[in-house]
């Protein structure tokens, strides 16, 4: 049993729940004042734990710069309940095996959700679809399927996939980046990358993906969703789509929410990341896109990579950047503190739309009598220095390092147990690191 | 200098640019004589770390650094451990450990030169000799040096001339460095190429554009001509060398609408035929000898500053 007392919702309303087998037991009114049984949620916001949508776990394949249980660890520092592992591992997440090892990676691990990704097509090759039936009846029970990483480029293959997933109720999460393109390049194409002579990686390599796949939904009927929008013009196709009654959905990452293509100036890889960062108007559009809700969730396309694939020249360093330990407070810090959106908002971006998207059905969930327990104290008043050094992740490459953020999570309850207790991981299974 | 590296043009003030100009223009007087060398860098240690093929500008330096006495190690990345993978970084410690006071960087990757000089992988002092399709520093300080010899010898600087630069913008090093360095210098440049080979962005940049190399030939003081690498034929940035050749090649017909002052540059190696025709290149109207000499004497000035050489009156004799 857990107790937890004056905790505010993200309605305002002040509470004392109580926690066991796994789920709300009670849930009752508090003054703000009442004696504290438990843990003390005076001052703090409690609310659903966090939904990932995208998560790049490394295992199998590059165990060296995450496995699933250190994303695990990383994911519930940040507050994650659930997480969804792309499938763009070695070997790929592209038959029923590989699925049901990462599934039962996650179940081992045991402090959060993980739910694999399958590959769209055998070995992200493009031009061949994956046991798309055989991972979604495994027990890992696969219902997003995404080439991430790639982009499924070929319109044929996309529109089977479309229309294939619909068995079983799936959804394609596309990576949208037209190849050709996209050739050798390197950042966003404009004014830096002309000045600083890095290949550029385009907007309209974006859009024209979106734009097409938008029109394939639409013809097959079937679901979409688009992978770590970054333009201005992608949020405005996505406006376009929904208005036309397109099920498609979106994600934004908290890094294209804060960061910009000037910080490639000095070209520390850092900031190499794929899709790029792209300018000032693309992040106030993103904003605006996620605060409307035409960009449905935030997603962290959490990318770990080791330390060597980031210190080196510009063009021999890999595309990504962790996300699951900062996301939180960086949406907190572009959205909340900005007035775009209030902390309902933010719970629902960040937990209850994504666990929806995804069918997880423990996930996302009102705080109600019988729901299940899956929880999040946060002290929103307070902030923290990100430090890489001190990350759950076995990776350092957080671009927001040494960067004060505001929002301290301090307590993370999964499936009813307290897997976070004053902002200490309470479970260390070191043993399962190999 | 504000830097202790020379990465970009972005680095000199006008003042210091000028400064590197006279002081080259004072060493080459010096090496014209018969006895070539100076002593001021003795005992220093220049590396010409070349990662691309480039025997011009090794050459050049490695010459400017002799000159000044300095120990030259040249390492290039052909059969070498670099060519069997070893990262930047373990080369740039190698190269520490030896105690080397100068690398002179070559390198595929825009901005490796400013990585090495940003990293504590080295302290050394970074001189990039090219990065990518990002800049080549001294290249732009030869350009304005020989444009200065033969058309603002007595002027401080060069205002009012007008600088054409026709060719592969998109992918030149040479071309970023001189629009930033001509400009501080006072000069107007203008862009000529086919929209293809223009970066998107480059609206920002402080010069004008054209795709129109006949309007532009007869009012311009200088035209600077960049060689056209063969696998742009196969990236479709245009059509045929020919068709390339007949609106952006010079020719002698087009040689013959310039004013009778201008001056016909080119920062080598040409393609003659394709972006130059031969008589154009041998015309004399062409510097492009002098280029190549005023590059020893710039790379000098540029060791000496950097390397904050002895007096350059002190000779070796």
């Amino acid at each position: 049993m857990i107790k937890l007392s004056n905790a505010k919702l993200v309605d305002g309303s002040l509470v004392n729940v109580e926690i066991d087998q796994g789920v709300i037991k009670s849930i009752v009114k508090s003054s703000g004042k009442d004696k504290v049984e438990g843990i003390d949620g005076s001052g703090k916001i409690l609310m659903p734990g966090l939904v990932d949508l995208h998560t790049h776990l490394r295992e199998p394949g590059r165990e060296d710069s995450e496995t699933v249980l250190t994303g695990s660890q990383s994911a519930v520092n940040g507050g994650y309940t659930a997480i969804s592992a792309m499938a763009n591992t070695n070997p790929v997440a592209d038959t029923a095996g590989v699925v049901e090892q990462i599934f039962r990676l996650g179940k081992s691990a045991g402090i959060c959700d993980v739910y694999p990704i399958g590959a769209v097509t055998k070995g992200l090759n493009g031009d061949q679809l994956a046991e798309i039936g055989a991972m979604a009846e495994s027990i890992a029970r696969v219902r997003i399927f995404s080439d991430d990483g790639n982009c499924v480029a070929d319109p044929l293959i996309m529109r089977r996939a479309l229309e294939y997933v619909k068995t079983y109720d799936g959804i394609i999460a596309q990576h949208a980046q037209e190849p050709k393109l996209t050739i050798n390049a390197q950042m966003n194409e404009g004014i830096v990358s002309a000045r600083i002579g890095l290949k550029g990686w385009p907007a309209v390599a974006e859009e024209a993906i979106i734009a097409r796949d938008i029109l394939l939904t639409d013809h097959v009927q079937s679901r979409l969703h688009i992978c770590h929008v970054t333009t201005a013009g992608g949020v405005e196709l996505i406006r376009w789509a929904k208005q036309r009654g397109i099920a498609v959905t979106a994600e934004v990452t908290p890094h294209h929410l804060l960061l910009t293509d000037d910080l490639v100036e000095n070209y520390d890889p850092i900031y190499k990341v794929n899709p790029p960062l792209r300018t000032e108007r693309d992040v106030m559009a993103l904003r605006q896109g996620l605060a409307e809700g035409v960009i449905d969730i935030v997603a962290t396309d959490h990318a770990p990579h080791s330390a060597e694939l980031k210190d080196c020249e510009w063009q021999s360093a890999a595309f990504g950047m962790l996300g699951l330990e900062s996301a939180l407070s960086v949406v907190i810090k572009t959205m909340v503190e900005t007035k775009l959106m209030t902390w309902e908002d933010l719970s629902a971006r960040m937990s209850i739309r994504p666990a929806q998207i995804a069918g997880y059905e423990n996930q996302g969930r009102q705080i109600i009598e019988g729901a299940p327990a899956n929880l999040i104290l946060v002290d929103p008043n307070a902030s923290w220095t990100v430090n890489r050094d001190n990350l759950k992740s076995k990776s350092r490459n957080t671009p927001f390092h040494q960067m004060q953020l505001p929002g301290v999570i301090s307590d993370v309850i999964y499936s009813g147990n307290l897997v976070m207790k004053s902002g200490k991981l309470t479970v260390v299974n070191a043993e399962l690191n190999d | 200098m504000k830097s202790a590296h020379l990465l970009s043009a972005e680095d000199l003030s006008k003042d210091d640019a000028l400064k590197l100009l006279a002081t080259a223009k004072e060493l080459a007087t010096i090496t014209d004589g018969p006895n070539k060398k100076l002593p001021t860098l003795r005992g220093k240690t220049v590396v010409n770390l070349f990662f691309e093929d480039s025997t011009r500008t090794r050459i050049s330096f490695e010459t400017a650094a002799k000159r000044l006495s300095a120990d030259v190690i040249n390492f290039s990345a052909k059969g070498s451990s670099v060519s069997k993978g070893e990262s930047l970084k373990d080369t740039a410690q190698t190269l520490q450990a030896m105690g080397a006071d100068a690398v002179v960087i070559r390198h595929g990757s825009s901005g490796a030169a400013q990585r090495l000089a940003d990293s504590k992988w080295i302290q050394a002092t970074v001189i990039n000799a090219g990065d990518g399709t990002h800049e080549h520093p001294t290249q732009a300080l030869l350009d304005a040096f020989t444009i200065k010899q033969h058309l603002r010898a007595n002027e401080s600087d060069l205002s009012g001339l007008k600088v054409l630069i026709v060719g592969d913008i998109l992918h030149s090093r040479v071309a970023r460095s001189n629009v930033i360095l001509l400009n501080k210098l006072g000069a107007r440049v203008t862009l000529v190429a086919p929209p293809t080979l223009l970066p998107v962005g480059v609206e920002k940049w402080p010069v004008e554009i054209s795709y129109d190399l006949d309007k532009e030939l007869p009012q311009c003081d200088v035209v600077m001509m960049l060689r056209i690498q063969q696998e742009r034929m196969a990236d479709s940035f245009f059509p045929t060398e020919r068709e390339y050749s007949r609106g952006y090649g010079l020719n002698s017909y087009r040689l013959a609408q310039l004013q009778k002052s201008a001056i016909v540059m080119h920062p080598g190696p040409m393609n003659r035929g394709l972006e130059i025709s031969a008589d154009s290149a041998d015309d004399v109207k062409s510097v492009i000898i002098d280029q190549v000499k005023n590059g020893v004497a710039i790379r000098m000035a540029v060791l000496y500053q950097l390397l904050g050489g002895a007096p350059i009156g002190a000779r070796n004799d």
